[in-house]
């Protein structure tokens, strides 16, 4: 080994691969100029597209589940905010049955790093930048429109509510990747709960029956994400009778959704014995 | 037409190996289905339990059967055919004695065929069973509907061969197929009725082939289009798989032209 070798490569700090291999992947998708503009404009349009859908509803009614148009993009625009930074970073997720058919997911195992950090750092969207836009649009403009009554307390569940909401679709994206392990071909029902969940997260849970309010309001706890927050921010009753300070305890979703996140990631790693060859 | 239908029943056969993935998929749907409900019927009782025709029924109806049909109605965009004219592999396919369109669309229209009995059935039958939806109770529309469904299935895969064919100029046609992914569902009515937009967007919508994949047969299967009205919505899919169906046949033979295969 010569010494005249980089000292920030031998050297360096245990997230300097993750920082190269990072850096390469954003290089890579701004240097290919006209694709990575059609990406972006297309993930816009599925960011309006999915803004549109909502609104429509709200051209024959004035109201759904007791929230006005001005309500629902608040929530539209902090679920839709959380949800595309978290598959900009964890949404690559989906990709494991294919690099388990392929046996690159093998590969991944060899390395002296962590399989989830590796599976993170193996992709990241920055077309979904464009997604996430629309819904920081939209969340903006809501807070705009809507009575707030702004002071510390409102700042402080705001910051809260998009930290944890990124942290709970994260745990989500990650939760279907553990899944996936024994799906493989059978991939598609985890999108009941990351894609399905982030259509869920989008809508008032007033309108939800005592079924949907288990399923989505605790166990996969996307309530948490935008609907219950912005419920106390506006100081709007919540499902199910809860409290009007429910909205604070999104931090305490976003564990939840992490601890079962990382069992189903644990199980599914040391359940995979590799694809043959 | 024989090798054709044979085709048909091949691609049949072929998705009944992946009970898992029909599995997987009822699970999908029928989550989104019960959400749909959700946000829906709640809609429906704002507005005063009449909205622009839908009661809570017929709404339910709308929700199961577009849910049912979700499986069998290309709104991907993503076609085997489309990565074989990628990699060339379709040059192949051109020395076959078959029409390199008409087979394709075959196969893939036996796949979707298949997946109506594993995801199209069980759907409904949910949301019969725990939602309660209004059908008809004459047996007209039944076989209307299940040929407007068979015009719906045909017509999503002559236009996804369309995007499939532009692969012909553009090689790579993940731009194109995420396009069609982004506006068909919206257009052909699958998280709200087409009939809910607002005036320009409905007739932006019926100027595309998007609603007769999925508004117009569940409209006709569920009766909430009766009479001429429904033999309409039927002469529009027609005018539709004709009017894909030979641009497909267009591209296809211009497309042969263009095809350039690297490697020996």
């Amino acid at each position: 080994m010569s010494s005249t070798q980089p000292r920030a490569v031998l050297h360096g700090s245990r997230w300097t691969p993750y920082r190269a291999v990072l850096g390469s992947r954003v290089r890579s998708q701004a240097s290919h100029r006209a694709s990575f503009g059609l990406d972006l404009g297309s993930s816009l349009l599925v960011g309006i597209v999915e803004l549109a859908e909502v609104a429509v509803l709200f051209t024959s009614v004035s109201a759904i589940g007791g929230f006005d148009l001005a309500a629902i993009l608040l929530v539209f625009g902090l679920a839709d905010l959380c949800f595309s930074v978290a598959d900009m970073v964890f949404g690559h997720c989906d990709n494991l049955p294919e690099y388990v058919r392929t046996g690159r997911l093998d590969v991944f195992y060899l390395r002296p790093q962590p399989l989830l950090l590796q599976l993170v750092t193996s992709d990241v969207s920055l077309r979904r930048l464009a997604r996430a836009a629309v819904g920081l649009v939209a969340l903006v403009v809501g807070l705009a429109v809507n009575e707030i009554a702004w002071g510390p307390g409102a700042v402080t569940l705001l910051l809260l509510a998009v930290l944890s909401g990124t942290a709970t679709f994260s745990a989500m994206f990650v939760m279907a990747g553990g899944l996936q392990f024994f799906l493989v071909n059978g991939a598609e029902m985890t999108n009941a709960f990351v894609y399905g969940g982030r259509y869920a997260a989008t809508q008032p849970g007033s309108v939800w029956g005592r079924p949907l309010v288990v399923v989505f309001g605790f166990f996969f706890p996307m309530a948490f994400t935008a609907y219950l927050p912005v419920t106390t921010l506006l100081g709007l009753p919540a499902f199910a009778g809860l409290p009007g300070w429910v909205g604070w305890c999104a931090p305490v979703a976003a564990v939840w959704a992490w601890l079962a996140a990382l069992l189903a990631w644990r199980t599914g790693v040391r359940h995979y014995q590799g694809a043959g060859g | 037409m024989r090798p054709y239908a044979l085709l048909v029943l091949a691609g049949f056969r072929q998705q009944s190996a992946y009970r898992l993935a029909a599995l997987a998929g009822l699970v999908a749907n029928t989550t989104f289905g019960f959400l749909k409900v959700a946000i829906l019927l709640a809609t429906v009782e704002a507005a005063g339990g009449e909205l622009n025709g839908y009661d809570a029924g017929s709404m339910a109806a709308y929700i199961w059967i577009s849910q049912g049909l979700l499986g069998s109605v290309n709104l991907f965009g993503r076609t085997e055919v489309a990565e074989r004219i990628r990699t060339g592999d379709v040059v192949v396919d051109f020395l076959r004695p078959l029409d390199v369109q008409g087979a394709s669309v075959a196969t893939e229209v036996g796949r979707n065929l298949f997946a109506l009995l594993p995801r199209g059935i069980p759907s409904v039958l949910v949301g019969a069973l725990v939602v309660g939806m209004t059908m008809p109770t004459t047996p007209l529309p039944y076989l209307l509907g299940a040929v407007s469904v068979l015009l719906g299935i045909t017509v999503s895969v002559t236009t996804v061969y369309l995007v499939a064919a532009t692969g012909f100029w553009l090689v790579e046609t993940r731009g194109v197929q995420i396009l069609y992914m982004v506006l068909s569902g919206f257009l052909a009515g699958l998280f709200v009725p087409i009939s809910l937009f607002p005036a320009p967007l409905l007739a932006l919508a019926s100027a595309t082939p998007f609603p007769s994949m999925l508004q117009y047969p569940v409209d006709v299967l569920s009766g909430r289009v009766e009479g001429l009205a429904a033999l309409g919505l039927v002469a529009a899919q027609v005018a539709w798989l004709v009017a894909t169906a030979a641009l497909g046949q267009a591209l296809t033979r211009r497309g042969r032209h263009k095809l350039e295969v690297q490697g020996g």
